[in-house]
């Protein structure tokens, strides 16, 4: 059973939603990330999602831009990534997904990239840009060396592709709770649950929602329907506002990440 | 009959794009999923719309009233005495209502998006012609306009912007990356992504995911429609050689598809050389580019060795892009289209000289399709002939060009 699937099992029979966060790696520099990153995992996530850095990410708001634009400049490149994973690895069995964008995994070749990935400790690899109809050379990859696919589904997905996406899919279903880029809002999107159980209609996958989720409340709001809420931007602010202050970067989002965690119980 | 041109055997060219919108290892569909059923959904309503001869028929009345087509091939006999062999004719698309072929494809989506319910436009735009273009349509159909373009664009073309926001279009600034075409792009990417049951994105070139480069080519077919006939009745033959500029290509195929199954016919694409082939410093895909997936497409790319974008260069903003529409990549690979490109220097020589021969001011996009096609009329001679799509006025670059020439408006 892969890490992804075990800490689903895990959540589920504790009748709790996973808690995935988000960062960008190497935001805002390679050191600054491998603490802030351990801090997390100190913190109650359960699945680490790490943003590759990409210089034209064009699924993603303003916050996400400027930190791939931040660890882009401060040298971070595709071994610099794996580096990471490796590093975080050192001390953690706690599953590592990629966020990030096809040309990346396409420039070198997409087998070798997911071997290499593979090879540093990555579980999971979710390319905003591929469709899964154009995803042949990836999950083939992916199959291969044992590493899981997540796939996207929007609101704007009819149930017709559904069955398509799930079966390209091995980790779990991201569900975007809305139409737009990354970004916290003040609400949460109104259909989730009924959108959740149209997804389970065709897969038995976990199911985790993202896309504007920001605080404790709109967590749990979330941890209700889903198999797993993910958080990125609200974290990504936490470096944003102390740069430059590596200790307040991981003491900000360790708290704020604590303070996240306790909103997936389900009371 | 005249001797092969191409080295390949002809290929039927309505039998491209594929379903999936490929040529042959290029294009394709890569974005999110949030667009997938909206791409779908456009694709369908063209396939609907291409088959409708109400469409058609008020497309036409359009191009012809609002646009003003058909276009002249003009004689430019004094750039011949110039060049010093082949004669050269300029396909006149600068003649166009707001300065460019680009008119021929907002109109058409526009009124595409009419048909589809979709009220509000965005669009991306480069040197501000597709902008201007999308603008204008927008005013007269009565559709809400967003154009979205590069800072440092709007600053080497703010005639351009001054121009959308008199017919009401609203101009947002991208502050993001070098500030060009590929960010403003991305931007419109992101807001088509957020408003996508309201919005029609009106893509600017031949570029994209599917259905975009497919249907921004036949919208510009008409352009090499028009050239075969009326070339067919000055020559009484066919050309020898077509030339245009390529940013992401879409004038380019518009002249060059009519004539890909005539195998006389050679044609050569001109990407923008900026100040040489140096990584940053230029703009031709094809000269310092390898495959790569950029906003939705599969081609020709400028990245570093991880795939990275990397920043290009050009003294035209239309041309100062990345990557390269499929389906001109994928004639290149058959031996169907050549490539050459121009340098700015040689660019700002043409653009003058232009203007002085035929007093014609050319727009500098197009400019680097005379420059080649001065160098090739030469090593032609001079019973042959050869077509250059001049596809833009270059009204908007005057300042620009004051500006690098040092002289004070």
């Amino acid at each position: 059973m892969s890490r992804l699937a075990q800490t689903f099992a895990r959540t589920r029979a504790q009748n709790r939603a996973a808690f995935v966060a988000y960062v960008c790696a190497g935001d805002p520099d390679f050191d600054t990330s491998l603490e802030a990153c351990r801090a997390l995992l100190a913190s109650g996530v359960d699945i680490l999602e790490l943003g590759v850095p990409f210089s034209d990410p064009l699924a993603d708001g303003l916050t996400n831009q400027l930190a791939a634009q931040r660890a882009l400049e401060n040298g971070m490149t595709a071994a610099r990534v794996f580096e990471l994973v490796r590093r975080l690895r050192e001390t953690s069995e706690t599953p590592i997904i990629f966020y990030t964008y096809y040309n990346l995994l396409f420039a070198n070749g997409v087998d070798a990239y997911v071997r290499a990935a593979k090879a540093a400790g990555v579980d999971g690899i979710l390319t905003l840009d591929l469709p899964p109809e154009e995803s042949g050379d990836v999950t083939a990859a992916c199959r291969t060396h044992g590493v899981d696919t997540v796939f996207i589904i929007a609101p704007t997905t009819p149930d017709a592709r559904i069955p398509t996406i799930a079966a390209a899919t091995t980790g779990f279903i991201y569900y975007v709770s809305r139409e737009g880029v990354t970004g916290v809002r003040e609400q949460v999107a109104g259909n989730i649950a009924e959108a959740v159980a149209r997804i389970r209609t065709h897969t038995a996958l976990p199911v985790a929602v993202g896309f504007g989720i920001g605080s404790r409340a709109q967590v749990a709001q979330v941890a209700a329907l889903a198999d797993g809420v993910v958080v990125g931007s609200a974290l990504v602010n936490c470096v944003r506002d102390h740069l430059g202050d590596r200790a307040k970067i991981v003491a900000a989002l360790a708290a704020k990440a604590a303070d996240l965690a306790a909103g997936v119980t389900r009371s | 009959m005249p001797t092969a041109a191409a080295d390949t055997p002809s290929l039927d060219r309505f039998s491209l794009p594929d379903a999936g919108g490929h040529f042959g290892g290029y294009g394709g569909v890569f974005v999110p999923e949030t667009l997938m059923t909206a791409l779908q959904d456009l694709g369908a309503a063209y396939e609907v719309a291409r088959h409708d001869p109400a469409f058609q028929t008020e497309l036409r009345h359009h191009l012809k009233e609002f646009a003003g087509r058909p276009t002249e091939l003009y004689f430019a006999e004094r750039l011949t005495q110039h060049g010093g062999g082949a004669k050269i004719y300029l396909k006149r698309e600068d003649l166009l209502h707001t300065g460019a072929h680009k008119i021929n494809n907002a109109l058409a989506q526009a009124i595409l998006a009419k048909r589809m319910g979709k009220k509000r436009i965005i669009a991306e735009t480069g040197a501000g012609q597709h902008g201007v273009a999308t603008a204008a349509a927008c005013a007269k159909f009565g559709l809400d306009c967003v154009v979205y373009m590069g800072a440092h664009d709007m600053e080497r073309q703010s005639l351009n912007v001054f121009r959308m926001r008199l017919m009401g279009a609203e101009v947002r600034g991208v502050e993001a990356g070098q500030k060009t075409l590929k960010e403003a792009i991305n931007e419109a990417m992101r807001d088509w992504v957020t408003n996508v049951r309201s919005t029609h994105y009106i893509l600017g070139t031949a570029y994209g995911s599917h259905p975009y480069p497919m249907m921004v080519r036949d919208f510009h077919r008409v352009i090499g429609q028009e050239a075969k006939e009326q070339i067919l009745a000055r020559e009484g033959r066919l050309p020898d050689e077509l030339i245009a500029c390529v940013g992401g290509g879409s004038n380019a195929i518009g002249l060059f598809f009519e004539f890909l199954e005539e195998p006389s016919v050679r044609m050569i694409g001109v990407e923008a050389g900026g100040h040489g082939i140096k990584r940053g410093e230029h703009a031709a895909r094809f000269a310092g580019g390898r495959l790569g997936v950029l906003q939705g497409c599969k081609t020709f790319l400028l990245q570093d060795a991880e795939g990275q974008i990397e920043s290009t260069h050009s003294v035209s903003a239309g041309l100062d892009y990345a990557a390269v529409g499929p389906e001109h990549a994928f004639y290149r690979d058959r031996g169907r289209i050549q490539f050459a490109y121009a340098t700015d220097d040689e660019v700002m020589a043409a653009f003058q000289l232009c203007s002085r021969l035929e007093g014609i001011i050319p727009a500098l996009e197009s400019t680097h399709a005379i420059v080649e096609g001065l160098k090739r009329a030469k090593a032609l001679g001079p019973d042959k002939v050869i077509i250059i799509n001049l596809s833009g006025r270059g009204d908007k670059d005057v300042q620009q060009v004051a500006k690098i020439l040092g002289v004070k408006l």
